[in-house]
């Protein structure tokens, strides 16, 4: 009996009467009971060593009238997972909150709130998260419909054979695209009162850690229009002089319900939908969703040789790229202005002209299918992978590491600031560079191996001080591991076909599924539910800026205001995938 | 220490400068305004600058780009055209955001659909440009282009792409994707020798057997 079979023994001899087998037709882990959640959720923090809590979502079963929310919960010392399943009934869904005991779900709770409609009792800050508060509804809910709807699933009916076309916008018409809660009346005198929670909120946190001095907090919003903040995204920070005694980040303005639009597609259409989520990295996206799919379909172990091969070249190729243009905007953020961000930008230009000549495109690649991917790479291409790898990027990414590391004023700016202890890093579920800097080699490519990765020669990259300047370091190292990687993928890239068969329409078996992959920010997992038809009846994207963003709070509480914007430049957010 | 760190960083910096004046003077005119020098800006050896002067000069489009899709025609010896769609509707069935939009018709007499649509509509935006329309067609009749500069003043008007508009020779298509149209080709071929040899080879039987 393995390791995990032992612990699942074991949990169920533990509490009896709390936990079941889940034995609907594939799925995996267990059925708790939610009196008992926090309680088997302890124990498995405490004496079983699952003290990571990577991904918490929600389930609407309408069929079966219950809600669920659904837990993955790992080892920060590597291996596979254990998932719990939690039931609620549809019409009072309440389940306890688990965020005493891992902090990290504090804004996947809010999420599942948001857009399930699961009420996490004890939740100290139960507001919505990535919609706007006079949001009519939980749209992930199987009942709820957008205000221009035109059939619950794709390909839609009206397309083919008889296809008169209407432009899209004249069914969306501006005005008509919003629908308001009943009792809700005029947008304009409308006042929201969770802005008055937030403020209340960071104000009692201020008290809390404040000065001890009789001054003033003044409340500073920056954002959602700030340079600083890469995108649209909000920080209300509490300030006390120039101290930082409270934060807490507001996202959702560029939230455009992926999840659902995911639910609507086909399998296959998901794939160019993922480009877009974390569009620095495109292809690992394609890599993760790829990944989930064909665990579903039960194509993991006939993915052909050449076709993993190029899925990891790509793969390390967009970590390259986005670790060059996160280091260039870390410099952007401290104030060197543009220069040292246009040399690290220069060599992902290189990067992207590699992926427009193989996927086709330069940034929404599109590149992977359930077995292997789209397109192989010309001769031409990979002369010019090569050259890049085994040439210009180390050569280049010594001159740049020449260029910054030393340098006092970047020493100066982010030594010791913006600390993230490893403890709080594994409680907040930080995932990626952020967590690795802080001391934990904690990598999917080699806690949980996916793809090939078991076969390449490489280090996990870590550093021990958890601040800015080791999130920083800690990607130039993984830039030369990636190198290193590519260099041995491509000596034994092997001929033959690249994908295993190309069906457009995908029924997928019944069953769960949950696929992850190292992604530049981190672990990107994908959860997916099938109901046995050709599209997935949950979609759910584990996005790694997103929960990443739970531990600037604590990273930010002590410093000073100007450090903030460093700080969020070190845990390298993109909104598109913050917000999805 | 003591800003010695700088100073190193620095150098880099004037490195750089530097770079852009020596490969100016090496390289003379060539290094701008001709697709050689384009050429060399994105090459491994690239030194100091390194941008494209768009519009006068333009990144080659690679054979794999992607851009809003066209459909195929075939010119025939008699002068006139074929349309290699056959509206079987897999493209508008597998497109993302569902903007492909396709009339098929049944000829009056048999009340059996036509293969060859009579309206075929392209809602280019919202097209994704996510090249699956081609990747699925089996006709390979729809596939996609290299033309990127479609910007206009008004997009109720040009953004809605009709039959017309979208067809192109299939010639336009060999010259853009010269690598996969020798591949169609030779499938193509291979695939009618085939046919050619079965057609024989029962000719061949259907004569035995009438000489018996
Ligand atoms: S373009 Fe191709 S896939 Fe689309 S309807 Fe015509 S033949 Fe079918
Ligand atoms: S490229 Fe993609 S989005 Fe555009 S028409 Fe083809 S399938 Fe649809």
């Amino acid at each position: 009996m393995n390791e995990i079979a032992v612990v699942k023994s074991e949990l169920e001899i533990r509490f009896p009467d709390a936990v079941r087998k889940d034995d609907r037709e594939g799925f995996q882990g267990y059925i708790v009971e939610k009196e008992s959640l926090v309680e088997v959720a302890t124990a498995l923090r405490d004496d079983f060593g699952y003290d990571y809590l990577t991904s918490v979502t929600g389930v609407d079963y309408i069929e079966e009238d219950i809600l669920e929310a659904v837990y993955h919960f790992y080892r920060s010392t590597g291996g596979k997972e254990l998932v719990l399943h939690v039931q609620t009934p549809r019409n009072n869904p309440v389940i306890p909150s688990l965020y005493k005991i891992f902090h990290g779900v504090d804004f996947q709770e809010r999420e599942a709130w948001d857009l399930i409609g699961i009420k996490f009792e004890g939740h100290p800050d139960l507001r919505r998260i990535l919609l706007w508060e006079g949001f009519n509804g939980h749209p992930l809910q199987k009942d709820w419909k957008e205000a221009f709807y035109v059939e619950e699933k794709k390909p839609f009916d009206n397309r083919w054979p008889e296809g008169k076309i209407q432009q899209i916008e004249e069914l969306n018409k501006f005005g008509k695209n919003v629908r308001y809660p009943e009792n809700f009346h005029d947008p304009e005198s409308w006042k929201p009162e969770h802005e008055d929670l937030l403020y209340a909120g960071l104000l009692d946190l201020a008290e809390k850690t404040g000065s001890g001095l009789e001054t003033d907090h003044v409340v500073i919003n920056m954002g959602p229009q700030h340079p600083s903040t890469h995108g649209v995204f909000r920080m209300a920070v509490v300030v006390d002089g120039e101290t930082i005694t409270a934060l807490k980040p507001v996202m959702g303005y560029l939230h455009r319900n992926h999840e659902k639009i995911g639910e609507r597609n086909t399998y296959i259409q998901n794939i160019p939908y993922t480009d877009r989520l974390d569009y620095i990295s495109s292809l690992s996206n394609n890599f993760g969703y790829a990944m989930a799919v064909e665990k579903l379909l039960g194509y993991t172990n006939e993915i052909p040789e050449r076709a993993e091969y190029l899925r990891v070249i790509m793969a390390e190729l967009t970590r390259i790229s986005n670790h060059l243009w996160a280091i260039g905007f870390l410099l952007n953020d401290l104030g060197a202005y543009f220069t040292p961000s246009l040399y690290a930008i220069q060599e992902r230009e290189l990067i992207l002209d590699i992926f427009e000549e193989v996927t086709g495109a330069r940034m929404m690649n599109n590149y992977h299918r359930f077995g292997g991917v789209a397109k192989d790479i010309l001769p031409d291409a990979m002369k010019k992978i090569e050259n890049l790898v085994l040439d210009r990027l180390p050569r280049k990414v010594d001159e740049l590491d020449k260029y910054l590391t030393k340098s006092e004023l970047l020493q100066s700016r982010t030594e010791g600031v913006g600390v993230l202890t490893p403890e709080d890093a594994i409680n907040m579920c930080a995932v990626g560079p952020v967590l690795r800097a802080s001391g934990v080699p904690y990598d999917v490519r080699r806690a949980d191996p996916y793809s090939i990765y078991d076969r390449f020669d490489f280090d996990v990259a870590v550093r021990y001080h958890g601040d800015t300047y080791d999130r920083y370091l800690i990607r130039m190292d993984e830039i030369h591991q990636s190198l290193r990687i590519l260099q041995q993928a491509l000596k034994d890239i092997p001929e033959g076909p690249i994908l295993l068969r190309n069906p457009y329409n995908i029924k997928a078996p019944k069953g769960e599924a949950y696929g992850r992959v190292e992604g530049p920010k981190g672990e990107l997992g994908f959860y997916i539910v099938s109901d046995g038809t050709s599209n997935p009846y949950r979609y759910h994207v584990r996005s790694p800026s997103f929960i990443n963003l739970t531990g600037l709070e604590k990273m930010c509480v002590g410093q000073k205001v100007a450090d903030v914007v460093v700080i969020l430049g070190s845990i390298d957010i993109i909104l598109g995938e913050v917000d999805r | 220490m003591y800003g010695k760190g700088i100073l190193e960083g620095l150098l880099v910096t004037l490195k750089h400068f530097f770079g852009t004046f020596i490969d100016d003077i090496r390289k003379g005119r060539k290094r701008y305004m001709t697709d050689e020098g384009v050429e060399y800006r994105r090459s491994k050896d690239v030194k100091g600058i390194f941008t494209v002067q768009y519009p006068e000069e333009r990144l080659p489009t690679p054979e794999n780009f992607r851009f809003v899709p066209f459909l195929v025609y075939d010119e025939k010896e008699d002068g006139t055209n074929e349309i290699r769609c056959t509206s079987c509707g897999i493209c508008a069935k597998v497109c993302p955001p569902q903007c492909i939009w396709i009339e098929q018709t049944t000829n009056p007499k048999t009340g059996r659909p036509v293969p060859e649509p009579v309206k075929f509509f392209i809602d280019i935006d919202i097209c994704m440009n996510c090249g699956f329309c081609a990747d699925f067609c089996p006709f390979d009749s729809i596939k996609m282009d290299h033309y990127y500069e479609m910007a206009s003043f008004d997009r109720t008007k040009t953004n809605i792409l009709d039959l017309t508009k979208l067809s192109k020779p299939a010639s336009y298509h060999a010259e853009i994707h010269p690598i996969h149209f020798a591949r169609e080709e030779e499938i193509r071929r291979v695939k009618e020798q085939k046919r050619e040899e079965r057609r024989l080879a029962k000719e061949q039987r259907l004569n035995k057997f009438k000489s018996e």
